[in-house]
């Protein structure tokens, strides 16, 4: 998809006067974040189970070039195949091929984030392949041409009455008078019609939430069971996931699946969790006849190493979102790529480039949830905080920021000259500002004072009064 | 594409400084694989007898919206499924897997319900299917796949009704890969993976619109589990 993060902040702009949006965000941010807590309190190793699912995926990072070779092996043993893809064309071309050799027409996915940073639907579609949308939200935004706007809920954006024009819209085969008031109706209708897509697929997509490097396995978590049926009807099925998906072993499976659900929607586990090896083996009746991984890397081998390490950590489990008070506030579109929210504001600086990603670092108000909620202990907001000062070394930010920004550095590394300066700042503002005690706006902080108003200093700094209260006590 | 897979691997090395420690690493990484050690275990897993373990897998089943019946032995299940379908009016008609450990079933004993064995199609409202072993820490089913046990059928029926034996329901997660593991034989040689495996909790279920949490989303509607108590069946 292309980037329109640089419009971050119009598009939040636009996203406050979104009223649909703003009740849609706070359902979610009742529900989630209520969900989540109360599974938390009912499982005493949590905090441990956190630790523990940091430490696994450090030690992955830090061996990932043999746990990606072990995969492989595996997966080939069992005769899967494997493609390793650098970038975003590498992967699509791939996954054209694979299609392609399969003769196929149709092609059902499950949800895939890495489906979403590739944009695969757009590429089978331009080479005549149509690609269906299995899980609910999925198949409601791309009936609208919409990206998915939560990691977990991608129509968390939309409510009922949006779903129902939707379906109106596009289901015209259907009695136009029929009721479509309840998610029950909606949900009915989507799996009627979904129904024979699934059985008619020649290929099927999924993501993977996680690969076992022990068994070559891949390992999706859902609720519908769409990616079930998505990866087990047709002739074909085509796995698509990243670098960092590695897990070593089953019992460490089990640690980080009792962190996802928990944290991503409040379940003590999700409804279906599925463990796939490899092709339909001798005497099996069912099963895909082909078994492809699409490996892909597209900057990820580049944070190694690097202050930004720590975000392949990510589980992807939404938790950070359902807690930040900036993604409350405007929802995922607004971030103007794949992943919106805090994962989006440290990981597509990474992914397009912090130029295209503008201001999506400083999508933040530091206030620290996002890390404090965060199942893998990812430091969020220490991460946002180093884009910002790269932005700041590439001179990306306007002048007039920098300037300011510069010359209150200068004068924070000479105390005496901070002292007067400060003083003066004060005493002008105190003086200026005594007949109403606030300022409507501020000279070089509009934006700022656009939405509030600035209360009027006293007229004397911390500094001048804490000295003063000092030598009073003395 | 090879070019792509040096390259990447390449990447990696370079960032981890392999030149020199990938003796070490590998030999880090071959230990950790071949230990398989369990990391924490939940406290509320493992407390108590089989008995408080089938009552923690009953009782997180049903949170999680399944349904249970508890039969004394495999002779019952004819009539609770029977029973099952007629509450809910759904037709006496059901297509099984062709699972060994379903052979004994006498259903003969209800010669009103109409069952065939196989794979599962588009038009099967009800399937019944055998488990590989049941997850009390959730209430879960670990099924396999295999020749006897295709795993289209857990999920393209409207309705799937699971039987496990009391035995076959483990503390955790752990103990199910413990189980998977030595249940291949070492006649065999190396053990190998299933195609599938499938944890399921409970129906099918969607929250996509407006979180409201609806039941059969594309999965089953309704599981409905028989735990079997006779240990000597199977
Ligand atoms: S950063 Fe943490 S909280 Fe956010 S999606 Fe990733 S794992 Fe979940």
């Amino acid at each position: 998809m292309r980037a329109s993060s640089r419009d971050f902040k119009d598009n939040a702009r636009r996203a406050l006067g979104d009223r649909n949006l703003a009740a849609a965000l706070t359902i979610l941010k009742r529900d989630f974040a209520g969900r989540r807590s109360a599974a938390v309190a009912r499982l005493p190793e949590f905090e441990q189970l956190r630790d523990e699912g940091r430490d696994i995926k450090n030690h992955v990072l830090t061996h990932l070039d043999l746990y990606l070779e072990t995969f492989e092996r595996n997966v080939m043993a069992l005769g899967g195949q494997v493609h390793w893809a650098a970038d975003a064309a590498e992967a699509r071309a791939q996954v054209l091929a694979i299609c392609r050799a399969a003769g196929a027409k149709t092609v059902t996915k499950g949800k895939s984030m890495i489906a979403e940073e590739i944009g695969i639907n757009e590429h089978l579609e331009e080479n005549g392949i149509t690609p269906v949308e299995t899980d609910l939200g999925e198949y409601i935004i791309q009936l609208r041409h919409e990206t998915p706007s939560h990691l977990i809920a991608p129509a968390i954006h939309l409510v009922k009455t949006q779903v129902a024009e939707t379906f109106r819209a596009a289901h015209t085969q259907l009695d136009a008078a029929r009721p479509l008031d309840e998610p029950r109706q909606l949900c009915d209708e989507a799996r009627q019609l979904l129904r024979p897509k699934f059985l008619a697929a020649d290929v099927g997509i999924t993501g993977a939430n996680f690969l076992v490097a022990e068994t070559g396995s891949s390992v999706i978590v859902t609720n519908e069971g769409n990616g079930d049926l998505t990866q087990n009807l047709p002739r074909v099925h085509i796995v698509l996931a990243s670098l960092e998906k590695i897990v070593p072993t089953l019992e460490d499976l089990s640690t980080l699946l009792r962190l996802l659900a928990r944290s991503a929607t409040g379940q003590e586990c999700s409804t279906y969790t599925t463990v796939s090896s490899g092709p339909r083996r001798p005497g099996d009746s069912d099963g895909p006849e082909e078994y492809h991984v699409v490996l892909l890397d597209n900057g990820r081998s580049a944070m190694l190493g690097t202050e930004f390490q720590d975000i392949l950590r990510c589980i992807r489990c939404g938790a950070c979102f359902n807690h930040c008070p900036v993604y409350g506030a405007i929802g995922g579109h607004a971030y103007g790529w794949v992943y919106g929210g805090p994962v989006g504001a440290v990981l597509t600086p990474q992914l397009i480039g912090v130029e295209e990603a503008g201001n999506l670092p400083n999508a933040s108000t530091f206030c620290g949830r996002c890390e404090s909620v965060c199942p893998m202990r990812i430091p969020l907001p220490k991460m946002m905080r180093h884009w910002r000062e790269r932005e700041f070394e590439r001179h990306l930010q306007p002048s007039l920021y920098r300037a300011g920004l510069k010359l209150w550095a200068f004068l924070a590394r000479n105390p005496p000259l901070y002292r007067v300066a400060t003083e003066i700042g004060a005493a002008v503002l105190g003086w200026s500002g005594r007949s109403r005690g606030r300022f409507r706006a501020l000279v070089l902080a509009r934006g700022w004072t656009k939405g509030r108003d600035m209360p009027a200093p006293e007229g004397k700094t911390f500094m001048a009064l804490w000295a003063e209260r000092q030598k009073q006590k003395s | 594409m090879d070019e792509s897979r040096d390259r990447i691997l390449g990447h990696l090395r370079r960032a981890l400084n392999r030149e020199g420690s990938r003796d070490i690493a590998a030999q880090t990484v071959g230990e950790r694989l071949a230990a398989h050690r369990p990391n924490t275990i939940p406290a509320r897993a493992v407390a108590g007898d089989r008995d408080a373990r089938i009552g923690l897998f009953q009782t997180m089943a049903e949170e999680a919206a399944a349904t249970i019946a508890r039969l004394a032995s495999v002779k019952e299940v004819p009539a609770a499924v029977a029973d099952y379908l007629a509450q809910r009016n759904l037709p006496s008609q059901l297509v099984v897997t062709p699972d060994p450990q379903l052979q004994p079933i006498p259903w003969g004993d209800r010669p009103t319900i109409r069952w065939r064995e196989g794979i599962a199609n588009a038009d099967d409202l009800v399937g019944l299917t055998g488990a590989f072993a049941g997850i009390a820490e959730t209430g879960t089913l670990m099924l396999i796949s295999g020749p006897e046990s295709p795993t289209r059928n857990n999920f393209l029926p409207d309705n799937h009704i699971a039987v496990l034996r009391a035995e076959q329901i483990v503390s955790t997660y752990e103990e199910g890969w413990k189980r998977l593991r030595s249940s291949t034989q070492p006649s065999q040689g190396q053990f190998t993976m299933p195609r599938t495996v499938n944890f399921v909790t409970g129906p099918s279920r969607t929250a996509d619109i407006e979180l409201k949490i609806e039941l059969g989303a594309h999965g089953p509607r309704r599981l409905h589990i028989l735990i079997i108590d006779d240990a000597t069946v199977g």
